[in-house]
């Protein structure tokens, strides 16, 4: 579905903003698969939509908010329960700041 | 008959006459699971024996009272493991709290039963992107059974679930329904709460019922749906009981056949058997009316930047830091947010990630992201042009029947094309369900389900329930 007009994505630096490492087979055949992708989802470029307003959410014009009033929710604990690794009632990561 | 093989409705009327108990329900299906799903895979985890400790002084007076549920491993059950079939979760997650539907589910009576395995974070329409096992179509163990909701609709398809919970994104509680020859219901945006379902894309999700039939269907809609506090984008909704009615029949209803959804890509033999319902639909009373939805062309390139775009920022929470599988002796914190996502995540997860992340990247927002949004707007108001000729639409539910396993994993555009009749209800947050209405014979000689899909307008499950009803009632 690629066409020659299709933007092409750089898939190591996407994935570096995405967080992801990626190994050597998996970012050539990422390339491959969304330079595909991005081919095919180009096509909403040729649509005019220049009167057309975003949608935004749903339905959202029904949604109703809460009082904004404290509640008792999970406690330290429950939170903790799954954390890889905390100590002290805190979740313990990596140095984070130079000493 | 084994208890497992039946509906909702029948076990109750056994239970509150005292013929059974929830406990023998339990036994039934732990021995249905014990002895089928080593070979179907539906499920990823279940206990007996916490079953039958909730199942003890149930009140069987509640609608669900000590009905056995399988869930989908997205939502969260209090002190149930929730993996989203995912490396990234997989033995290192235990629910802290009950999703709002579970809550609701307990409040019924209802016993939370079984973890049912899914697409990883749901994204994939196979069930063959799960990094925690395969699970095969019942009807055919060579196939797919369908996905995401693919392990919920196979175990209600092989009597080893009483009925499941799902959760539809693009699909996956119609399609793994159709591709498994049992009800999947797509609630309205907002008519469901999603507190407690892990976010896929919040826009579109929507947790429903996977049942044997549609009255189920309609009990546990009664049950799940409802404002929730917890959920800003649930709608303040009149209480309806979905089981009033439904034998109402569909005499004087229009039903609208789009144009769009009836094009030259789709298997003649599912084509047949849509047809011939939509033939005993309009013996039985209905007007059947053309219409069109002119924007469907654009619904899967739509979709494959708005639900990328959100699970790549809601899919940012699973970073190694507050929960999950962590990368041992990180150097840095990068490095364990990068090691970790590299690990945990699966291809199909990680090619979303970077997807979304791309299509939201600066100076590629507004040509992918936006117009988007904008073309949704369109889909949205074929939608509602539509449900002013009609009282709601009908349509295949997938081009074809369940592919063989490995037919397109290595061509995930391949796959995305196949979701063209299920997304855009999705992106229009309208509701849908899907019915059986026949089997064909499939090349290798199985006989394999076929799905009617029928889209209602929001808030509009009353109507597609009725007509599901009739179309269940005239293919007995």
């Amino acid at each position: 579905m690629s066409s020659a007009k299709t933007e092409q994505i750089d898939v190591r630096y996407v994935a570096n903003l995405a967080r992801i490492d990626l190994s050597e087979d998996e970012c050539a055949t990422f390339q491959k698969q969304l330079g595909a992708i991005i081919g095919y989802i180009d096509a909403l470029k040729d649509v005019n939509l220049d009167s057309i307003d975003p949608d935004n959410m749903p339905a959202v014009e029904d949604s109703q908010l809460r009082e904004d009033i404290c509640q008792k929710n999970l406690g330290q604990e429950d939170l903790l329960r799954n954390a890889p690794d905390s100590a002290k009632g805190q979740i313990r990561v990596p140095k984070v700041v130079d000493a | 008959m084994e208890l497992s093989q039946l509906s909702i409705t029948d076990l109750r009327k056994q239970l509150v006459n005292g013929d059974i108990c929830s406990s023998d329900i339990i036994e039934s299906l732990a021995h249905t699971i014990e002895s089928k799903d080593a070979e179907i895979g539906a499920y990823l985890s279940h206990d007996p024996d916490t079953a039958k400790q909730q199942a003890q002084g149930i009140d069987l007076s509640l609608p669900l009272g000590g009905i056995p549920i399988a869930i989908k491993d997205n939502i969260n059950v209090k002190d149930q493991p929730c993996s989203c079939a995912s490396r990234f979760l997989n033995g290192a997650y235990t629910s802290p709290y009950d999703a709002t539907v579970i809550q609701k589910l307990r409040a019924a009576g209802a016993i939370l039963y079984g973890r049912t395995n899914m697409d990883e974070f749901a994204m994939g329409s196979t069930t063959e992107n799960s990094a925690l096992g395969n699970t095969v179509n019942p009807h055919d163990t060579s196939r797919v059974p369908g996905g995401s909701s693919g392990g919920s609709a196979a175990a209600v398809a092989s009597n080893t679930a009483i009925a499941a919970l799902g959760s539809d994104t693009g699909g996956s509680i119609r399609q793994p329904a159709s591709y498994c020859g049992v009800v999947g219901l797509k609630p309205s945006y907002g008519r469901v709460s999603r507190y407690g379902l892990v976010a896929f894309a919040s826009s579109l999700d929507q947790i429903g019922p996977i049942t044997q039939t549609v009255d189920d269907s309609a009990l546990l809609l009664n049950t799940i749906s409802g404002a929730d506090s917890a959920d800003a984008t649930t709608c303040d909704q009149p209480e309806i009981d979905f089981t009033l009615g439904l034998d109402e029949g569909v005499s004087g209803m229009k039903l609208g056949l789009p144009k769009e959804y009836f094009s030259d890509g789709i298997d003649p033999a599912v084509r047949s058997k849509v047809q011939e319902s939509i033939k005993k639909l309009e013996t039985a009373g209905a007007k059947i009316v053309d219409i069109s939805l002119p924007h469907t062309e654009y619904a899967v390139a739509t979709y494959y930047i708005i639900a990328p775009a959100e699970a790549s920022s809601n899919l940012s929470r699973f970073d190694g830091v507050r929960y999950g599988n962590r990368i041992h002796d990180p150097n840095e914190i990068i490095d364990l947010y990068r090691g970790s996502r590299e690990q945990g995540f699966g291809p199909e997860v990680k090619r979303r990630i970077i997807l979304g992340t791309y299509v939201l990247s600066s100076g590629y927002y507004d040509a992918y992201y936006n117009k988007a949004q904008k073309v949704r707007s369109l889909i949205k108001q074929d939608f509602a042009e539509a449900y002013q000729k009609v009282d709601a639409i009908l349509s295949p539910v997938t081009p074809n029947i369940a592919p063989k396993i490995g037919a397109d994993k290595d061509n995930p555009l391949q796959q995305y094309l196949a979701d063209i009749f299920t997304i855009s209800a999705n992106l229009a947050g309208v509701c849908g369900i899907s019915v059986p209405c026949g089997m064909v014979a499939s090349d290798s000689g199985s006989q394999l389900p076929v799905g009617l899909q029928i889209l209602g307008p929001h808030m509009g499950e009353q109507t597609i329930l009725k007509v599901a009803k009739t179309v269940e009632s005239l293919n007995q």
